[in-house]
């Protein structure tokens, strides 16, 4: 944990060092360009890593009652058996995270009226749901509000996302609500790790250094917007020019925006080859994307080895005289199958 | 590669969206520089020039409060210069010609101040 915070702070400190002492162009530009090139192609070399993989046998991790007698009545989302259902299911999945939705958790209390005695329950934690809901859209919305500096003129959907973020009217520069709770959620994240004891016990650097890197992201970003500001017009100009591959001068823009940028490359380079990977993922999970018709359908392992059959005739073909001579019956007389 | 269909639908999307900016920027117009017309007749602005770029709109805020919280009407710069607190009459004084500096410069930046809703604009008559 301490480790993972003590690198992001690292890479951090040395993006600030660095461009403070005029390397600027060495984060600002090489190391988008890199993280962009790093970022795209370990993606494709994921998902076709993961595409290669068989996946011959349905594996029906069920939420519910799967197909079966017609007056049984089947979870037709949570165990499809045809595509559609599928498809309800990824959706659900990708948009409103139905398996974090079912999350429950498991306590043991001193006294339950139902035993009247110690016991374990179990129930429904909405917790971890809710802030990873708030988490990914908060996410996606800043993602996307960042897209004023890469396009000219800016769309006009842009400028209603901004006008909905900055509903409130508070403060100028107009407060946006996305950046706030994307704070608060990353914070819940983080503490749901360290003070769960069981989840701090099976938490490892590549859980902690996502979120510090994240955290640290996010941080910078509010502070480039309120607190230390830098000129948002330069910067327009520098990214559009880096667009265009053909970078201006970094004359005059803070360090901080370069630590924003230096983290935000270290999150691209490090996404590929970690837990991040599941923007990806997702979509490849065999337990979500696959029907669970194994009870309609014949699944055939591609890999079999090709069967050796011998089938009673090539049997008796073999063996007809030793088994005419112990007499035992036969489909065709020694006499008759030699002609 | 096992439903290659999907598969590879799914990496031209993806690819084509983490390039997006890279299109987008080659089909839009480039952005060199803000293109603002700056006053003619005044040579400074209330703070230093980069103070004005970076923080104006806290400047303004800070007005806000100063005038209509605090009842402090004088605003001292940092080089001792006092200012009348007013955002029509001071900042729109000088930089009369609002579409071309201020909104200039927000309209590229995706910037809407909903200050006009209430307060007016030079040589537009509400
Ligand atoms: C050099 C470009 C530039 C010029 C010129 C400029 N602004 Fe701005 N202004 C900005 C940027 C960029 C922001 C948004 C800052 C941010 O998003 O952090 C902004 C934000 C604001 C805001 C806060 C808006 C909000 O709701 O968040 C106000 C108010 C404002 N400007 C007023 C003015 C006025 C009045 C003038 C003209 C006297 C002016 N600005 C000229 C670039 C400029
Ligand atoms: C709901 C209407 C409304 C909106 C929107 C509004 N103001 Fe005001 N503002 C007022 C009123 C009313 C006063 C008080 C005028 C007075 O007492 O002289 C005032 C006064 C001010 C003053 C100080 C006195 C003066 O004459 O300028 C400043 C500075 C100011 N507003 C800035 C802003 C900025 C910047 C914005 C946009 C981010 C904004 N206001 C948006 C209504 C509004
Ligand atoms: C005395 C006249 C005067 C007043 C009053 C004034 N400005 Fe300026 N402003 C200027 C001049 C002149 C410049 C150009 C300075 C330079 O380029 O060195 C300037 C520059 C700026 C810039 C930077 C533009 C750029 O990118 O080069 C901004 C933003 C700005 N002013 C906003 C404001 C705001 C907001 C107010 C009100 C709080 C205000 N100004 C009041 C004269 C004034």
């Amino acid at each position: 944990m301490l480790l993972s915070l003590l690198l992001v702070l690292l890479i951090g400190a040395v993006a600030w060092a660095g461009s403070a002492a005029g390397f600027a162009p060495l984060f600002g530009v090489a190391l988008p360009y890199l993280a962009t090139a790093v970022f795209i192609c370990g993606m494709i070399w994921r998902m076709v890593y993961w595409a290669k993989s068989p996946v011959p046998f349905r594996i029906p991790t069920t939420g519910g009652q799967e197909q079966s007698l017609a007056f049984i009545r089947q979870a037709k989302i949570d165990c499809p058996s045809t595509r559609a259902g599928v498809f309800a299911r990824m959706v659900l999945e990708i948009l409103l995270f139905r398996s974090l939705f079912r999350n429950t958790q498991a306590d043991v209390r001193a006294h339950l009226p139902a035993s009247n005695g110690p016991g374990t329950i179990y129930y429904s934690s909405k917790w971890l749901w809710c802030f990873a809901l708030m988490f990914h859209y908060c996410f996606l919305l800043v993602f996307l509000r960042h897209f004023r500096f890469f396009a000219e003129p800016v769309p006009a959907w842009i400028t209603c996302l901004e006008t909905l973020d900055g509903i409130m009217q508070i403060g100028a520069p107009r407060f946006f609500m996305t950046g706030a709770i994307l704070l608060v959620a990353l914070l819940f994240l983080l503490g749901r790790r360290l003070f769960n004891q069981r989840l701090r016990c099976i938490s490892l650097a590549n859980d902690y250094f996502p979120l510090w890197l994240l955290i640290g992201i996010v941080g910078t970003g509010i502070c480039l917007r309120y607190f230390d500001k830098t000129e948002i017009a330069m910067v327009k100009v520098f990214i559009m020019s880096i667009t265009h591959f053909s970078p201006v001068s970094t004359q005059g823009i803070a360090p901080l925006f370069f630590v924003h940028v230096t983290l935000v490359c270290t999150l691209l380079l490090y996404s590929p080859f970690s837990k991040l990977t599941h923007m990806a993922g997702v979509f490849f999970s065999p337990t979500r994307n696959l029907a669970n018709n194994s009870r309609q359908k014949r699944h055939i392992n591609p890999w079999n080895p090709p069967k050796q059959y011998f089938t009673y005739a090539e049997y008796e073909n073999e063996y007809r005289d030793a088994m005419a001579e112990a007499g035992l019956p036969l489909e065709k007389a020694p006499d008759k199958a030699a002609e | 590669m096992y439903n290659a269909k999907a598969v590879i639908t799914g990496i031209i999307v993806f690819t084509v969206l983490c390039t997006a900016p890279f299109w987008v920027g080659l089909a839009g117009k480039d952005y060199k520089s803000t293109g603002i017309v700056l006053p003619k007749d005044e040579k400074k602005c209330i703070e230093s020039v980069e103070f004005m770029r970076k923080d104006h709109m806290r400047l303004l805020n800070e007005w806000r409060d100063e005038a209509l919280r605090g009842e402090n009407r004088v605003y001292t710069a940092e080089d001792g210069k006092k200012w009348s607190i007013s955002l029509q009459n001071t900042c729109l004084k000088c930089h009369s010609n609002y579409k071309e500096f201020c909104d200039k410069c927000h309209t590229a930046n995706s910037v809407y101040p909903y200050c006009w809703t209430c307060h007016i604009l030079p040589g537009e008559s509400k």
